[in-house]
This record gives C-alpha cells, sequence and structure tokens, in this order.
C-alpha cells in the first residue's frame, strides 16, 4: 500500500531522512517512534508529498508520487492526515469541515456527505458539536473533528502526526481511544506518536527512528522487550519508567 | 477698521462672492453629472482592480517560480510610477501604435485607476494570504484540493477578514485617483468642475464643492474601513 524507495530528505544542509526504505501492507498499524528532530514527522509528510522527498521515490496505492507530474492531489483523497495542530477551518462549521471536500473534491453529493459526516461524528461522540465553530470546541474535541473530517475522504491510508501532542493531558485519552478504535477495523494507518501505551495496544509494527535513519522495525513486543540498539535502549530508558 | 468694513464687498465680488455662489448652485447639474461618470469610473475601476488585485496576490504567493515573478514584476511596476504617466500612456502612446484602436475616455479611466490598484491590492491580498497559517494550506491539500482550490475554498474566505479594512482604504484612494481622468477630458467629477470653474473664473466656490462631493463619498468608506479595523482587533 505504501512503499518508500531509498527516500532521502534535506532542509540546506541538515539531513532529515537518510536513503530510508519501507513497506507498509495494506491494513497494517504502523506505529513510528522516535526522538524529536529523528525526521518521523518528515518521513510521515513524504507519505502525502506534504514534503517532497529530495531522492528516492514514494510509491502509494500502486502510484509513483514522485514521478513526473503524478496525480499526487488524487492519491491524496486516499490517504487523510491528522495533524499535531488539529488545522481544522476556522470559518467552517464542524459539518461543513468534515463536508467540504467530500463535495468538492470528490464530487460527492451534499446530502450524502452530510449523511456520512453525522455518522462518523457519532462514531467519534460529537454528533451534538455539528452547527459549532472549531473555536467552541475543546483541543480534543477538535482532534477528534479533525479525525471525522479525515473519516469522511473514506480513506485508504491515515496518516496521524502526533495526534496528542498538542493536548492538555486529560483530553488525551478521549483521542487515543477514537484512533484505537479506527485500528480495529482494516484501514492502513501510519501513526507518529510519543504515546507507548497506543504503540503496545494498536500497532502491529514499530519502527524507531533516530537521525533519519530506521534503527528499529517489528512487532511492538520486539521493540519494548528486545530492542537491538543502544540508542533504542536509551531512549526507552528516559521515555518509560 | 474701516478697512476690514470695506471687505465687506466680499460677498459682492472676489473669488468666493454670492454671485459665484449662486451661478455654481443653478448650474449644479453639471457637478452631477460628473460625480455619476467617477462614481462609474470608479465602481468599475474598483470592480477591475479587485480582480487583477486579487489574482496577482494569490500569484505572488504560488510555490510557482513564474507567476510569482509576473506578480512582482506588476507590483513594482505600478507601484514604482505615477499613475498619471500610466493614464497618458494609454492615451497618448497606445493610439499612436494601434492607430485604429479606439478606447472611451471613461475606458482609459477604468484600466488606469483598476491596474495601478489591482497592484497596491495585491500587496494588502498577499500579506492576508501569508497572515494565514501554513497548516491550513497543508489540510487542504492534504484532502486532495488544488492549490486554487484550496485558495479559493480555505485560505482567502479567511485572509478576506484580515485584509478588508486595507481594501477598504484602496477603495477611498482609487475614488480619489479618479479625478486624473480630468487631465485627459475625462467628464468626471474633477473634470466637471474645472472646466465651469474656468468659464467664468468661479473657481472659489466650486473647488469647495467639488471637493466636498469627493469628501462625501470618501468619509463613509473611511468610516467603514476603521469599523472593520475595530472589529477584525476585537476578533
Amino acid at each position: 500500500m505504501i512503499k518508500l524507495v531509498d527516500v532521502s530528505k534535506h532542509f540546506g544542509s541538515h539531513e532529515a531522512l537518510k536513503h530510508v526504505n519501507l513497506e507498509v501492507p495494506t491494513g497494517q498499524k504502523l506505529v513510528i517512534i522516535g526522538p524529536s528532530g529523528s525526521g518521523k514527522s518528515t518521513l510521515i509528510r513524504c507519505i502525502n508529498m506534504l514534503e517532497k522527498p529530495s531522492s528516492g521515490q514514494v510509491i502509494v496505492d500502486g502510484v509513483d508520487l514522485t514521478a513526473l507530474r503524478a496525480p499526487v492531489a488524487k492519491v491524496r483523497q486516499q490517504v487523510a492526515m491528522v495533524f499535531q495542530q488539529f488545522n481544522l477551518y476556522p470559518h467552517k462549521t464542524v459539518l461543513e469541515n468534515i463536508t467540504l471536500a467530500p463535495i468538492v473534491v470528490c464530487g460527492v453529493s451534499r446530502d450524502e456527505a452530510t449523511e456520512s459526516a453525522y455518522k462518523y461524528l457519532d462514531r467519534v461522540g460529537l454528533r451534538e458539536k455539528a452547527d459549532k465553530y472549531p473555536a467552541q470546541l475543546s483541543g480534543g474535541q477538535q482532534q477528534r473533528v479533525a479525525i471525522a473530517r479525515a473519516l469522511n475522504m473514506h480513506p485508504k491510508i491515515m496518516l496521524f502526526d502526533e495526534p496528542t501532542s498538542a493536548l492538555d493531558p486529560e483530553m488525551i485519552q478521549e483521542v487515543l481511544e477514537v484512533i484505537i478504535d479506527l485500528a480495529h477495523g482494516g484501514i492502513t494507518m501510519v501513526v507518529v506518536t510519543h504515546e507507548m501505551g497506543f504503540a503496545k495496544e494498536a500497532a502491529d509494527r514499530v519502527i524507531f527512528l533516530d537521525d533519519g535513519l530506521i534503527l528499529e522495525d517489528g512487532t511492538p513486543e520486539h521493540f519494548f522487550e528486545n530492542p537491538q540498539h543502544d540508542r533504542t535502549k536509551l531512549f526507552l530508558s528516559k521515555i518509560l519508567r | 477698521m474701516s478697512e476690514l468694513l470695506a471687505n465687506i464687498g466680499f460677498l459682492q465680488e472676489g473669488p468666493f462672492s454670492v454671485p459665484r455662489w449662486e451661478a455654481l448652485f443653478s448650474n449644479f447639474g453639471v457637478l452631477v453629472d460628473g460625480a455619476l461618470v467617477t462614481l462609474l469610473v470608479a465602481s468599475l475601476g474598483l470592480a477591475l482592480a479587485l480582480a487583477l488585485g486579487t489574482a496577482i496576490g494569490v500569484m505572488s504567493t504560488s510555490q510557482w517560480r513564474v507567476p510569482r515573478a509576473f506578480a512582482r514584476g506588476y507590483v513594482e511596476f505600478f507601484q514604482n510610477t505615477p499613475l498619471l504617466i500610466q493614464v497618458f500612456m494609454i492615451y497618448n502612446a497606445l493610439p499612436i501604435i494601434y492607430p485604429r484602436l479606439f478606447i472611451p475616455v471613461i475606458a482609459i479611466g477604468i484600466m488606469g485607476v483598476g491596474m495601478y490598484h489591482g497592484a497596491y491590492i495585491a500587496e494588502v491580498v498577499r500579506a492576508g494570504i501569508q497572515s494565514i497559517g501554513r497548516g491550513q494550506l497543508e489540510a487542504a491539500v492534504s484532502q486532495g484540493f488544488s492549490y486554487v482550490g484550496a485558495m479559493r475554498y480555505i485560505i482567502i474566505p479567511q485572509a478576506m477578514r484580515v485584509v478588508l479594512p486595507p481594501l477598504t482604504n484602496q477603495a477611498v484612494n482609487l475614488i480619489k485617483n479618479t479625478s486624473v481622468l480630468a487631465i485627459i477630458a475625462g467628464g468626471d467629477l474633477m473634470y466637471a468642475g474645472d472646466s465651469f470653474a474656468g468659464r467664468f473664473g468661479h473657481y472659489g466656490p466650486t473647488y469647495i464643492m467639488v471637493g466636498l462631493i469627493y469628501f462625501l463619498m470618501c468619509f463613509p468608506l473611511a468610516m467603514l474601513a476603521r469599523r472593520l479595523e475595530e472589529r477584525t482587533r476585537a476578533a
């Protein structure tokens, strides 16, 4: 479903990703862990080309997005992203946030988009907030709306870029519960997170990124109980106490 | 003292004498016609300026170099040459290049102020777009919006709120600048007033009245701009 071939990314002289190879099969729940500045955000943003790799190939759903004239916008409809800062549209109501792209970009009828929007609002427990504006919601509620917005694209892949990092501690759980619920479904998921509990509970696979390199790649059990690199052990000893 | 009393004669004669005022008011229709032309040029000119300004403002925030360079060139050219030269170019130079081409003077006025203020509005729009966080564009394109679609549905509606007060100020300047038409016999308020005044030397009352009419057109807009600015600051 997702394939990164020899992907590198430079920002000026800084190398954020160094020849990364990664293949994510359909339906896999992949969690990316790593210290800040390790390149994990850059990696997940390369999957939907919010960052263009300096070299290498990104192939999503069989389409090489790094090719010249690749139908990037078309593929992005299938690859929904949830951002650390939610990035809801502040001038639109909750319902409009969820229905805008399906109607405008995908050409779904308003009725159909609204019906499925309510279905996903139910799923994240926010049906009664449909007519509110994002600024009237708490951070946790905003992020759940952002997840409903992503779901209403009926994506094949969902990308979560540190979805709980900007939240107050008491709101992290409500968002994680929604994401864990999604992880029980068949969708392909890539999640950048610092929530180790989430990784243990929901991930099929964990990769550990440090300094633009994938150091560990395996099951959550492998990662937490039997890490191979000293760098990983050091990281885990700081995070798990 | 006697000299001062003698000066009461200014009511009988001189630049502001009563007969001059009477002459102005009995020919007031001339100014009304001119004011209507000015309003026409200003409103169509503003429409053109908004269209050009929005398009060029969006181009100047583009990720591609060519539209960015074009937008830069346009803005610098129109901001750094006098409006008067631009209008003279259209009025005098174009007919020499294209002798068959006939452009009505009013259309020259619309093009002149439209293109000139389009450059200023482009800068206002650019600043407005850049005030919207990067995350909004990323969210939109991650949902499959094209760059133009993201601008239309997500970025510009938000930028509009920021941009409205300076945009209103541009409308005020545009109205005042339609007065350059007077120099090419444009039939606008300034021209109508000046040619009436020149015929009998009624400069004093006429210029005061013409200025007042411009003020009445611009002042409500200036008030609106201030009100909008306060609202933006409160939000």
